[in-house]
């Protein structure tokens, strides 16, 4: 167990996108700390900034300036192999795009992170299963995206999310794409994981999905407002 | 991830898409098929231009007219040796010596009502039996020096020759037409063959002061000479160039023996090979570039698969492993079909032609087509491993 109770501790991260004429300030000076077990939602407008925060908390890029340190590791100025392996370890990510492997069936797309990770092909087989049967998909392990529903692909990316068992489960606009029986069964599921211990950091735009969470953060043009 | 891992990775990448990676593989067969076919041509026809020299038999001396190969048998080469020449040779050089000079020429033959426009006449000596030891007779016998030396119109024909116009009747004794001559058939050429296409028995051999009349011709094309030891060869070889240098210079004739004359054309035909080797090897190159075009596009396509293993903790070397593998085992599958393939055609070709498998084609083919792979993807797997996952996620 790591010393902090603190899973995410952002200290003025700021991200300036510097393109050839304009320079786009996407987030400024974002102080931001996520609790161990803690279950925060992040809205915003479309443009204010809430997929380049969530790139930068899940490891996909760099702030331009600013200290982040997850789970007890400072991580801004990791280079991308070296981040590779953070989110790897650390994160699970639920997409609101799904983003499975269309070819390749449930199992297999619950196994990738435990391949990058150096499992073993009959225990990380196992451990798919595992996950897979826990959210009602027993009957779907060899399915393919295609075959299956929208509620029922977005139980596999959460089981994939689960594999590495990370402490943090990073999901953006989860249900964006879910009919809503199926986002609520997907909202119900997070709030399941969080009882049982997970951090968990969800980015929507839907103030309903939001009120669901423990605490939320509100951007506005790149700055994190607190609204409790 | 252990290799075994990326292996099946890399194959279901590969069978998932049969067409496509089949089109891909298709410069790299066809690169490979080429090696190994041409390399298989070339050392073919070096064996079988060496085993007919050696056939020849380790006595025999050639004195071709100007001073090579390649002189003597390019177009254009002033032809100076004359029958005086060998007439010479016969007189100097010592008596266990067999001399034979050789005229060639092509004309048309014709028996009753059956006509053949292009025999080869071959005109010589009586004793060219006893020179050119391969020469057997099935039936007669060889015309004599007495019908030399009269200049008395006889032939001995070649076995092809021989059953097309009698149809294996007898021929002895009956009379032919060579050109605008008639000839009595005295004697008929055992078989010898049809060797790259050319029929040695479509012939008939006529004394060549008689031939030298008829077609107005003054030179001759070879003097075969037959030192009947093989110890004689190199005192036999000297006599003969001390005797045509008094009349020649050593621009106007080359003396050859079995060996050199293979050393000779086992140097052009090692040369043949290098160069249909080569040709075939830019072939393999082409196909190379078409691994690495397809690689490219199957990148772009594969943006969104390359951003989600990458978000999901794959590391670069990880993304280069896996496109580069790929290529590889695109074009060594390649490799192996082509070399299946060029295997297959080598041999049936032998059949009917000269061909000869070598091993060194088999693992140079091999060998190349997996640094085709390698070298050509090598760009597209680093293009994939560079790729940031955002940039790749987003991509539609
Ligand atoms: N790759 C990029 N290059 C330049 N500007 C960008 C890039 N990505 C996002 N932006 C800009 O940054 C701001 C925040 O974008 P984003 O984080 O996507 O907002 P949201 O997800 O809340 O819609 C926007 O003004 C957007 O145009
Ligand atoms: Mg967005």
């Amino acid at each position: 167990m790591k010393t902090t109770d603190d899973i995410i501790k952002m200290v003025d991260i700021t991200k300036i996108y510097d393109s050839l004429d304009v320079k786009t300030v996407a987030l400024s000076d974002i102080d931001l700390v996520v609790k161990r077990g803690d279950f925060i939602a992040i809205t915003g407008r479309s443009g204010s900034g809430k997929s380049t925060l969530m790139h930068i908390i899940g490891l996909l890029d760099n702030p331009t300036s600013g200290k982040y340190v997850l789970n007890g590791t400072d991580v801004s100025k990791l280079a991308e192999d070296e981040l590779a392996f953070q989110r790897n370890k650390e994160i699970g990510f639920v997409f609101q795009q799904f983003n499975l492997l269309p070819r390749s069936t449930a199992v297999e797309n619950v196994i990738l992170p435990a391949i990058y990770a150096g499992v073993g092909s009959k225990e990380r087989t196992e451990k798919a299963v595992e996950l897979l049967t826990e959210l009602g998909l027993e009957d779907h392990l060899n399915k393919k995206p295609n075959q299956m529903s929208g509620g029922q692909q977005q139980r596999v990316t959460i089981a994939r999310a689960l594999m590495n068992d990370p402490e943090l489960i990073l999901a953006d606009e989860p249900t964006g794409n879910l009919d809503i029986k199926s986002g609520d069964d997907v909202m119900k599921t997070l709030k399941a994981l969080n009882k049982e211990g997970k951090t968990i950091v969800l980015i929507t735009h839907e103030h309903d999905i939001a009120a669901q969470a423990k605490k939320i953060w509100h951007l506005e043009d790149g700055r994190l407002i607190n609204k409790p | 991830m252990n290799f075994s891992e990326l292996l099946i990775l890399s194959w279901k990448a590969i069978v998932i898409n049969k067409l496509r990676s089949f089109l891909t593989t298709l410069g790299v067969i066809i690169g490979v098929f080429s090696i190994i076919l041409l390399v298989s041509i070339g050392s073919g026809l070096q064996g079988y231009i060496t085993k007919e020299i050696s056939s020849l038999g380790p006595n025999i001396i050639d004195v071709l007219p100007g001073n090579s190969l390649a002189t003597a048998f390019g177009p254009g080469s002033s032809n100076k040796l004359i029958l005086q020449d060998a007439r010479n040779l016969k007189t100097r050089l010592i008596s266990t010596a067999e001399v034979s000079p050789i005229s060639e020429t092509a004309t048309n033959a014709k028996y009753k009502n059956i006509l053949d426009k292009n025999i080869y006449v071959i005109g010589t000596t009586s004793n060219y039996p006893k020179t050119v030891i391969s020469m057997k007779l099935a039936q007669g016998i060889f015309f004599t020096l007495g019908q030399e030396q009269s200049g008395s119109k006889v032939t001995v024909i070649g076995y092809t020759m021989y059953t097309k116009f009698f149809d294996k009747e007898r021929a002895i004794g009956k009379k032919i037409f060579l050109g605008n001559q008639t000839y009595t058939v005295v004697g008929v050429a055992e078989k010898t063959g049809i060797t790259l296409g050319v029929d040695h028995d479509n012939v008939a051999y006529v004394p060549i002061v008689v031939m030298h009349s008829q077609f107005g011709i003054d030179s001759i094309t070879e003097i075969a000479v037959n030192a009947n030891s093989e110890s004689l060869v190199p005192v036999v070889k000297k006599q003969i160039k001390d005797t045509l240098l008094k009349r020649l210079t050593t621009d106007d004739f080359s003396i050859q023996t079995g060996d050199t004359l293979a050393t000779t054309i086992s140097n052009i035909t090692n040369m043949l090979s290098l160069a249909l080797g080569g040709i075939a090897a830019i072939s393999l190159l082409v196909g190379g570039i078409g691994v690495a075009n397809i690689m490219l596009v199957s990148v772009t396509e594969r943006t969104k698969e390359i951003g989600l293993r990458k978000a999901l903790g794959a590391k670069r070397s990880d993304i280069l492993k896996q496109f580069l593998l790929e290529a590889v085992i695109l074009s060594i599958g390649g490799g192996i079909i082509g070399i299946i393939f060029g295997l297959a055609a080598s041999f049936t070709l032998s059949k009917f032609f000269v061909s000869q498998v070598t091993l060194w084609s088999v693992l140079l083919a091999f060998c190349f087509s997996a640094a085709v792979g390698i070298v050509f993807g090598m760009a597209p797997a680093i293009r994939a491993s560079k790729l940031s996952p955002i940039e790749a996620l987003r991509y539609e």
